[in-house]
């Protein structure tokens, strides 16, 4: 028998920090897979350096903090912030961009604050912004789809190329992504009929076959490893449906009032990062509030401000500022919007007896 | 798949987990009774209330049944011996308690002839009044069995004045490794039932509800058959799912209501009462026979052959376990209880009270330990929690020291249930912070009472000092005050006598 006598529950369920991390990796796998195969080798070399630079970042700061680096970096937390990075940058942008934002995610973003859990901010998000801001022409190349293996794709090597020596790729076709187009299109003063006529299919849209973000283009896959979360219970339903409705609502509502100048709710979800971020950011549980009500709230605060940043402001993309400044607001919705305790009003009075005792029943 | 049906289920609900359920195969194996051991233990407090007060002697001889230890407070319960036999210590003994103190214990040696008390059977107890009932509960010890251990009779008198609406006989059972209250079930319906319509008698409920998790088919199939001839007994499965054992969750799974903090049951109109107190209600009314033993169940990895076995009060641990083909290995750790809150013991040598459901060896397998990591606040623990408590929060209030906050954050309410610990990622040990938290609370609180006590008495004396002081000072001018009266009394009588002087 030990020594030490532990205090009751003596069973737990099997799960453990790891195992979360390691299921959300699971759901990420098969978006990744696709825009590895949709954007050939650079999009693959580019995830491989933000990971090892997230991991690499983590490992040195542990160190200097003095905290045994093997069991922290099992957690897969830094992985999986280089992951969910990598996804969200330009498939062909430079080594340095990642390792840039690696570095910057887990020092600035994460172990600053004290390490894995007590981040205010989302550290692949703050990353993005961080990138954003400081290379904007970096964060806003895109090039057209060139799948693996077809003609014309760059092989291992010209990716090696691509990714590290900076070669432009003669044959690459650069292009814009949707919300990029329909921003640029606007700036001529078109309609937003003009700029989507054979621009935007919802199905190829749907399945990502498009320019953009490394991981971000596949609402199919991206949607199916959400839903994979949501019944596994890893993440809760409420923050990425409140979030896609924060999207849907205003876009149709605006698009009901003025066809020519706003896109449709379909186009809004199916563009961009909302997918990855309803389902994969924002839901990231350390810069979310733990209450019900207040997972709705913020949910619906991310796709509101996301579809406010990309239709008025100066991005054609928002969710990355949508989802770091609703993580700033998490700490007064917790405060605010705690749950119902049990014999007790929202307030926390307790409730009559004798109103309940006639009540129900 | 995963019982789709579950997962909905958990997300429409929200609200406890599903451990695994541990109960087979000793949930299908009948219950045995437990050889007489040679020597009981038998505690004096066995029970929320005041500890029973002895009424025998060292070397008395006892019989089975008869009381050893009286009530000795409102809220208290008598004591009576498992076995007859001689009476050899009264003295502390080691209490079936994490702690491995001592607690006031009877010691009876058994003489083997294991012979009963005259016993007291009561003609049809439904024709008693229904005080009555409530004073034979008392008079036989019955506390609450489902762990709680409170006086029965205290919530049939209270529960009759309150003019109770519903009476609920907890056949919940949602501890995993725990088949007691199963096997009492399957095997004794009729009389359970029996005993909670006496309780329904003694209380004047209109309404008797047993509710039964639906993980236990054959019970709720026995005890159907049981609460068949009586009409407006309402037989009520509920979804299994941990803490739905838990009288809170029970009420409002059940009726709808929510018992509001610092309020019983009964403020609400319900009592709620185990179908083990039930069983012995029915034996104490039937039979006159007082609370000596009860269903405990042994198991764990680490016993070679689990069962339910029927067990004296004061039987100890390690009987039990050698009744049960001894320990096939080192445990990991005894439990007394279930897993979720039951309570470790540092040893096996201590006696089975009135409130023990089972006795648990768990192998290493059967109790992973990880180091815990840090929270994540992925608010598993928020989404589990059956009261509504953010646990996390509570947790970091604790760990930073400032217990008001966590207070307001409703660490008060906590009932302790062990379902955010169980299901945390990061295995904190939320529920050890929150007892931690309690007790430190507590002490504060008697600390506090001490404090103003001895600052009543400090002012009291000062107060005594300063009247005292103006009284002397009151006394020495008056005495001064009547001096110089008598003196410009004697000087004005001079004058008096001789008025030229002045002139």
């Amino acid at each position: 028998m030990s020594a030490v006598l532990a205090h009751a529950p003596h069973a737990h369920a099997s799960i453990s920090v790891s195992r979360v991390m390691a299921s959300v990796m699971v759901a990420l796998t098969p978006a990744t897979l696709f825009g590895f195969w949709l954007y050939g080798w650079p999009a693959f070399d580019l995830w491989l350096v933000n990971v090892l630079a997230c991991v690499t970042a983590e490992y040195v700061c542990l160190r200097i903090a003095g905290k045994p680096p093997a069991a922290t970096l099992a957690d897969g937390s830094a992985m999986l912030t280089g992951w969910l990075l990598a996804l969200s940058l330009p498939p062909w942008a430079p080594w340095w961009i990642a390792a840039v934002g690696g570095a910057f995610a887990i020092v600035i973003g994460k172990q600053v604050f004290g390490g894995l859990g007590q981040n205010l901010f989302n550290p692949a998000m703050a990353a993005r912004v961080a990138l954003l801001i400081s290379f904007p022409v970096e964060m806003t190349t895109w090039v057209a789809p060139s799948p693996m293996f077809s003609a014309g794709a760059p092989g291992f090597v010209e990716g090696l190329g691509i990714t590290f020596g900076g070669i432009a790729q003669p044959d690459a076709v650069t292009s814009a992504s949707l919300l990029g187009h329909i921003k640029s299109e606007f700036t001529r003063g078109l309609t937003l009929q003009q700029a989507l006529a054979g621009y935007f299919d919802p199905t190829q849209a749907a399945f990502g076959l498009r320019a953009g973000s490394m991981g971000e283009t596949s609402a199919l896959l991206l949607a199916m490893g959400g839903l994979y979360l949501v019944l596994r219970r890893t993440i809760s339903w409420r923050i990425p449906v409140a979030m896609l409705l924060g999207v849907a609502l205003p876009a149709a509502a605006l698009h009901a009032m003025d066809p020519a100048r706003y896109a449709d709710a379909a186009l809004n979800l199916l563009s961009g990062s909302v997918i990855l971020g309803a389902f994969f950011i924002a839901t990231d549980p350390v810069g979310s509030p733990s209450g019900k009500a207040g997972q709705l709230v913020f949910g619906f605060g991310c796709g509101l401000l996301c579809y406010i940043i990309r239709t008025w402001g100066g991005y054609p993309e928002g969710v990355a500022f949508a989802v770091v400044l609703m993580n700033a607001l998490t700490p007064v919705i917790d405060r605010y919007l705690r749950p119902r305790i049990y014999g007790r009003t929202l307030g926390g009075e307790g409730l009559d007896p004798k109103r309940a005792r006639r009540s129900a029943s | 798949m995963f019982g789709l049906s579950r997962i909905l289920e958990q997300l429409a609900v929200g609200w406890g987990v599903h451990p695994h359920p541990q109960k087979a195969p000793v949930a299908g194996l009948s219950i045995a009774a437990a050889p007489l051991a040679s020597r009981f233990h038998v505690p004096l407090q066995q029970h929320i209330g005041a500890p029973g007060k002895p009424v025998v002697k060292v070397g008395q001889q006892v019989r089975k049944g008869e009381p050893i230890a009286r009530s000795s407070a409102n809220i208290s319960a008598p004591v009576h011996a498992p076995t007859s036999g001689q009476v050899t210590a009264i003295a502390e003994f080691t209490a079936p308690h994490s702690s491995g103190l001592p607690t006031p214990t009877i010691t009876i040696e058994a003489d083997g002839a294991d012979r009963w008390l005259e016993l007291d059977v009561p003609p049809d107890p439904f024709c008693l009044p229904p005080e009555d009932i409530a004073a034979r509960v008392e008079a036989a010890g019955i506390v609450g069995m489902g762990g709680a251990t409170f006086p029965a009779a205290v919530k049939l008198s209270l529960g009759r004045r309150t003019r109770v609406q519903q009476l609920i006989l907890n056949g919940g059972e949602c501890e995993p490794y725990l088949s007691c209250d199963d096997r009492l079930m399957r095997e004794r319906a009729v009389e359970v039932i029996d005993g909670a319509r006496m309780m329904q008698y003694a209380i004047g409920a209109p309404e008797l509800i047993v509710a039964i998790e639906d993980n236990k088919p054959d019970a709720i199939a026995a005890m159907r058959i049981a609460v068949e001839p009586f009409g407006d007994i309402q037989l009520r499965p509920v979804p299994s799912r941990y803490p739905m054992g838990s009288e809170k969750q029970l009420i409002r799974t059940l009726i709808g209501k929510e018992v509001p903090p610092n309020a019983r049951p009964m403020d609400v109109g319900v009592v709620v009462h185990n179908v083990g107190t039930a069983y012995a209600v029915h034996r104490a009314l039937r039979f006159g026979e007082p609370l000596i033993s009860r269903i405990v169940t042994v198991n764990g990895g680490a016993v070679a052959a689990p069962r339910n076995l029927e067990v004296r009060i004061g039987t100890l641990v390690r009987d039990l376990f050698d009744y049960c083909g001894g320990l096939t290995q080192d445990p990991a750790r005894i439990v007394m209880g279930g897993p979720m809150m039951g309570q470790q013991l540092p040893n096996i040598d201590v006696p089975i009270v009135k409130g023990t459901s089972g006795v648990l060896a768990l192998t290493r397998q059967e109790t992973p330990r990880a180091e815990p990591a840090p929270c994540i606040r992925c608010a598993t623990c928020v989404g589990a929690c059956p009261i509504g408590l953010m646990p996390l929060e509570i947790a970091a209030f604790i760990r930073a020291g400032d217990l008001n906050g966590a207070l307001g954050y409703g660490l008060k309410d906590c009932i302790a249930c062990g379902t955010c610990a169980y299901a945390c990622p990061a295995h904190l040990p939320l529920v050890h912070y929150f007892n931690h938290a309690k007790g430190e609370l507590a002490a504060r609180e008697r600390a506090k009472l001490k404090q103003e006590a001895a600052r009543q008495l400090t002012q009291a004396r000062s107060e005594r000092h300063a009247r005292e002081a103006r009284e002397k000072a009151a006394a020495a001018a008056a005495r001064k005050a009547a001096k110089q009266a008598a003196k410009a009394a004697a000087a004005a009588a001079a004058t008096a006598e001789n008025p030229e002087a002045n002139a």
